[in-house]
């Protein structure tokens, strides 16, 4: 289907001070085309994990957001270091956040399964010194 | 409950003076691991949290929540204020223990998170 909307933001490896921003600006930006409440919820959960995630673990990245006229698909590609074991980075609770991320409150080993839970479609592509690609998917109803 | 009345029933002193104080405050909440209140958290909830850094505003802004309370008098950040203050959240430090507000905010009648099926 047609992409009604396409941005990209760039996100930077360890910038916990700024680290938010694309997820606050694509929420107010979701919020004006008129996407509903609950959607805007789950959007706004997974996308602010994600982009957490390339701030605490990827070498820097890109999210970008799609619109279409029956979903919303938010795309996480980073350039590295690339995830080794994904079964284990999907469980609960797992965490190899560094200690300045702990600090902050991050680190609870809920990121990546509460992107799972909060989207349509979730799919988790990662090679070690590559990079990792998580496509997510929101239904519009 | 309003934020404003949530303001008089803690005595907390209000970090951002110009933030709406007639939100609805649906629900009280404490937790200092985001990642956690970003999976529990509430439209409308009062937040405490001993964490002081900007993501906290990102978060409660994310959730669209009414208030964040920092108990023990811990000191906001200067720049995490500015944040709120552009965000439109309410910041409020109070002198009491999380525990202590959690009690006084319960007996108001203010309930805790719904459990989600």
């Amino acid at each position: 289907m047609a992409v009604l909307m396409e941005k990209v933001f760039p996100v930077e490896a360890g910038a916990y001070g700024t680290a938010g921003e694309a997820s606050t600006t694509i929420k107010r930006t979701l919020k004006q085309l008129g996407v509903g409440a609950e959607v805007l919820r789950h959007v706004s959960v997974a996308c602010y994990e994600v982009e957490l995630n390339l701030v605490i673990h990827s070498l820097g990245g890109t999210l970008t957001l799609q619109v279409e006229p029956d979903k919303v698909t938010l795309i996480s590609k980073d350039v590295g270091p690339g995830i080794p074991d994904i079964e284990k980075a999907m469980t609960e609770g797992f965490s190899t956040a560094n200690e300045e991320a702990r600090t902050l409150g991050f680190g609870a080993g809920m990121g990546l399964p509460n992107m799972k839970r909060n989207s349509t479609e979730f799919d988790i592509q990662s090679e070690v010194g590559v990079g990792t690609t998580i496509t997510m998917s929101f239904a519009l109803k | 409950m309003t934020v404003k009345e949530l303001i008089e029933l803690t005595g907390a002193t209000d970090m951002t003076p110009d933030s709406p104080k007639d939100t609805e405050v649906t629900c009280g909440y404490t937790c200092d691991l985001l990642s956690w209140v970003m999976a529990h958290g509430k439209a409308g909830m009062a937040w405490i949290t001993v964490q002081t850094h900007m993501n906290v505003i990102a978060v409660a802004s994310l959730m669209e929540m009414a208030a964040v309370i920092i108990p023990e008098d811990i000191e906001m950040e200067e720049a995490t204020l500015q944040k709120a203050k552009e965000e439109d959240i309410t910041v409020l430090q109070s002198s009491r223990t999380a525990y202590e507000l959690c009690a006084l905010m319960a007996e108001a009648g203010l309930p805790g998170t719904p459990r989600e099926a």
